[in-house]
């Protein structure tokens, strides 16, 4: 088959040719921020830096960084560099309160986020002729809204399905013949076992191909979904912070996403010390978008823990690949696809209770699902003796974390001291998957 | 005229019953009677002993979560009718029973006693004394 890119030459271009690209628009990017971002400038400020010591990408590493905690502070226009009125969108985190990241689109930029996610539908053997299902969530979760785009953008009929609803989902796939699935891994593996107890072979199923993320997976998971679906599936990665998926996707050779450089510059740091790692050490991803212009951030901490590397790729695309996340440099976990920070679910607890029970939060995977457990141990104030009172806390203490979460968790009431201590202290977070 | 009775959490794991009932025995406590409330993940240990304050202390040395709460212990013939016959006088006083269970406080052959957690104690003690049930004392209760 002969190689086919959705724009060739951004994706071969040389690297000398890229850094080109890269400084003059990050020389920009710098200026307009320092114009319109009075947050960032004084950051710069700080620093003792200004734009004019921003000649080329050689200077990216001057710039202070941003943090999650940068996006809660200016919360929600602090990071806005453009008229409100040349904003069209608004797309957001996946309804984590207090850690609620809104990002904000010009019509260019949501342009260009369409046109990444063209290239990794285009990668992933996507043309006019492919009927794509977007079950990616519709809505503030960047999911659907950058699949859906980027298939426009390519041309594909777009079958816009949001998640859930699998017996729609199969009737849909089969009936219009659906050849590429878009969503988390894990929809693909429960829409997969479906399809295969209701007695369909990987023969009979019309996808061809499958764009799976916002959420880590394995190698193993991957096997699994192309042997019941029998597609090939290909990983996609991005985050709400820098546009959507298609910040880097996968080509036919499934080792690595190629980042789209021309959009995303992209550097490996120590997360302790902030240093830049030279290529091919582990650390913390971070991006500095460079032509984004409602919502740039420059120098922006993933907590992603991955490599880098610029080996020749058989796909023929020289854009820079990074490896699938191997860990977070934070305590946020992803569970069924949503991000969950202990200090969430602490917050739920100590709202209920007036003070913080010693809990413990326990992840798994059955087979390719999450199971999402909060052991809490019980103190004076929240026993009864009556069973019907304990069941009542229980499903209040669910509830609510289900409320501020968006996922149901099984809470389990736990006596006194059997959360094991380390140090002291309870230890928060068992996660039992096996994900790398 | 009530007794007092504790409830203690208890996890559904191998052991625990070991450990709260050998947590009272060091402490010398003698149990009475006893009813456990499971559900899936946990169960509720209600217990009458001979010396509250003393088993409560003993069981939060060992790390336990437990309560106290005032139930009746009523006396009932050992025969057919005699538990028919005080629900019925519940009943007519509109008390609800939440849960009860039998207690080994037999003061003499023929006799059962019968523990209740009702809605409305008060309530509950007058009209069974209206109706000449006997009635266990907290006192009386550490005497048997």
């Amino acid at each position: 088959m002969a190689q086919r890119y959705w724009n060739e030459k951004i994706e071969k271009m040389e690297l000398a040719e890229m850094r080109k690209l890269q400084s003059e628009r990050l020389v920009a990017q710098v200026k307009h921020v320092w114009d319109n971002v009075p947050y960032y400038r004084k950051k710069m400020e700080e620093k003792g830096v200004t734009p004019d010591d921003i000649k080329s990408i050689d200077d990216l590493h001057k710039l202070p960084f941003l943090s999650k905690a940068d996006l809660r502070d200016s919360y929600p226009y602090g990071m806005l560099a453009a008229p409100l009125s040349d904003c069209v969108r608004i797309q957001s985190t996946s309804g984590t309160t207090g850690k609620r990241v809104v990002s904000f689109y010009t019509q260019n930029d949501v342009d260009l986020w369409e046109d990444c996610v063209a290239r990794a539908i285009t990668a992933a053997g996507g043309t006019k002729e492919d009927v794509v299902q977007v079950a990616y969530g519709y809505g503030l979760f960047t999911g659907g809204a950058g699949l859906h785009g980027g298939s426009h953008k390519v041309g594909c009929l777009t079958l816009p399905m949001s998640s859930g609803n699998t017996e729609r989902q199969i009737q849909f796939m089969m009936d219009l013949k659906a050849t590429i699935l878009c969503c988390t891994p894990s929809y693909a593996a429960y829409i997969g076992e479906t399809l295969q107890e209701m007695g369909y072979k990987p023969e009979d199923i019309p996808l061809k191909a499958g764009i799976f993320g916002a959420e880590p997976w394995t190698q193993a998971m991957r096997e699994q979904i192309e042997a019941t679906l029998g597609i090939k599936a290909y990983d996609i990665y991005g985050l709400t912070e820098t546009s959507g998926p298609g910040v880097a996707f996968e080509c036919e050779e499934q080792s690595g996403m190629h980042i789209n450089e021309d959009n995303f510059i992209a550097e490996i740091i120590d997360p302790d010390t902030g240093e830049v790692l030279p290529e091919g050490s582990k650390g913390e991803l971070v991006f500095t978008s460079i032509t984004k212009e409602a919502f740039p951030l420059l120098r922006y901490r993933t907590r992603d823990i991955c490599i880098l590397s610029r080996g020749k790729c058989s796909c023929g695309r020289t854009l820079v690949k990074m490896t699938k996340p191997m860990g977070r440099s934070d305590d946020m976990l992803i569970i069924k696809g949503v991000n969950v920070f202990p200090s969430q679910i602490e917050e739920v607890l100590i709202k209920d209770f007036k003070a913080a029970p010693n809990y413990q939060i326990v992840v798994d995977r059955v087979g390719t699902t999450d199971t999402f457990e909060i052991k809490v141990e019980i103190s004076d104030d929240m026993f009864s003796d009556t069973i019907k009172d304990i069941s009542t806390l229980e499903k209040k203490i669910g509830a609510d974390i289900q409320q501020i979460l968006g996922i149901r968790a099984k809470i389990s009431l736990v006596e006194p001291k059997s959360i094991p201590r380390s140090e002291g202290k309870a230890v928060r977070v068992i996660d039992k998957r096996k994900l790398v | 005229m009530t007794v007092k009775q504790l409830s203690v959490f208890v996890e559904n794991r191998p052991g625990r019953l070991s450990a709260v009932t050998e947590a009272l025995a060091s402490a010398g406590i003698n149990i009475r009677a006893v009813s456990i409330a499971d559900t899936k993940d946990f169960g509720i240990m209600r217990i009458i002993v001979n010396d509250t304050d003393k088993a409560i202390a003993a069981l939060k040395e060992n790390g336990f979560i437990a309560s106290a709460a005032n139930v009746i212990a009523v006396i009932a013939d050992d025969k057919p009718g005699s538990m028919a016959s005080i629900m019925k006088i519940l009943y007519n006083a509109n008390i609800s029973v939440e849960y009860m269970y039998a207690a080994f406080l037999n003061r003499e052959k023929g006799s059962a006693c019968l523990i209740l957690r009702v809605d409305n104690n008060e309530n509950a003690v007058e009209a069974l004394k209206d109706a000449d049930c006997t009635l266990i004392s907290e006192k009386e209760l550490s005497e048997i």
